[in-house]
C-alpha cells in the first residue's frame, strides 16, 4: 500500500504548485540558498535534485530539459557551469534543509534550504551585505548631522526637539 | 429537537478539561551561546547551528 507518499500539494491547484516549484527552484539556483517555510522546501527538494542530476548529464539534451523547467536561462548556465561540478563525487544530497524559526502572521515555520559546499558564497553574500549596510548608516548618519546643522543655524524650538530625539 | 434535560455545571465542565492542559515543548542548550533553545532548530540567541553560524542576529545594542 502507497498510503500516505503523496508528496506535497502545497495548498496549490497543479499550475500554480508547479509554477511555484520551477520558481523557488530557480531561486535557489541563482542564490544558492533561499529561505522559505518547511513543507515548500522538502517539496522542492526532489525538483533541485533532478536538475542537478541533469548537470551532471551535462549533454544538449539535458540542458535542454533543464531549461525547460528552470524560469531563466541564467540558472541553466550556472547550473551546468558551477553548481553540478561541484557534486561530482555524490550522488544525491545536495541539499542542507535548516530551520530557523516561525513565520509572523500564521505562525509558518522557517527553513533555509542551501546547496552544500556553498558556504564560501554565503560568506562573500554576508560581507556584501554588511558592506552595503555600514554604507547607509553612514548616509544615514551624515544626513542626520546635516539635518541637526540646519536645525541649529535655524535656532529655537526645532533644536529642542532635534536633541530629544538623541 | 433534542435539549438537555440538566443544568450543565462548572464542574462537570472543569473536570472535562483536566486532561487537556498542554504540556512545556523541551528546550534543549545551544552548545555556542548555552541559551536554552528548541531542538533542531538555529538558536535565535546567536544564530549557530551545528557548530556554524547560520545566521546573522542582530545584536540589540
Amino acid at each position: 500500500m502507497r498510503h500516505k507518499v503523496a508528496g506535497w500539494k502545497l495548498g496549490r491547484n497543479t499550475s500554480h504548485r508547479r509554477s511555484l516549484l520551477r520558481n523557488l527552484v530557480t531561486s535557489l539556483i541563482l542564490e544558492e540558498r533561499i529561505e522559505t517555510t518547511v513543507p515548500k522546501a522538502k517539496a522542492m527538494r526532489p525538483q533541485v535534485e533532478k536538475m542537478i542530476t541533469l548537470g551532471k548529464r551535462g549533454d544538449l539534451a539535458a540542458r535542454r530539459r533543464a531549461a525547460a523547467y528552470l524560469m531563466t536561462s541564467a540558472a541553466v548556465d550556472k547550473l551546468f557551469d558551477t553548481i553540478s561540478p561541484r557534486f561530482g563525487d555524490r550522488e544525491g544530497g545536495y541539499l542542507r534543509i535548516v530551520r530557523s524559526g516561525w513565520q509572523k502572521g500564521d505562525g509558518a515555520e522557517k527553513a533555509f534550504i542551501e546547496l552544500l559546499g556553498s558556504e564560501k558564497v554565503q560568506e562573500e553574500k554576508r560581507q556584501k551585505r554588511a558592506e552595503v549596510r555600514a554604507k547607509r548608516a553612514e548616509e544615514t548618519k551624515k544626513a542626520m548631522e546635516e539635518a541637526e546643522a540646519q536645525a541649529n543655524a535655524e535656532g529655537g524650538v526645532t533644536t529642542e526637539s532635534g536633541d530629544a530625539k538623541e | 429537537m433534542a435539549n438537555p434535560k440538566r443544568r450543565h455545571s462548572q464542574k462537570r465542565t472543569s473536570t472535562r478539561r483536566a486532561h487537556d492542559a498542554l504540556s512545556k515543548h523541551s528546550l534543549s542548550e545551544c552548545p555556542n551561546c548555552h541559551e536554552r533553545k528548541m531542538p533542531h532548530r538555529v538558536c535565535p540567541q546567536c544564530g549557530y547551528y551545528k557548530g556554524r553560524e547560520v545566521v546573522e542576529v542582530e545584536e540589540t545594542s
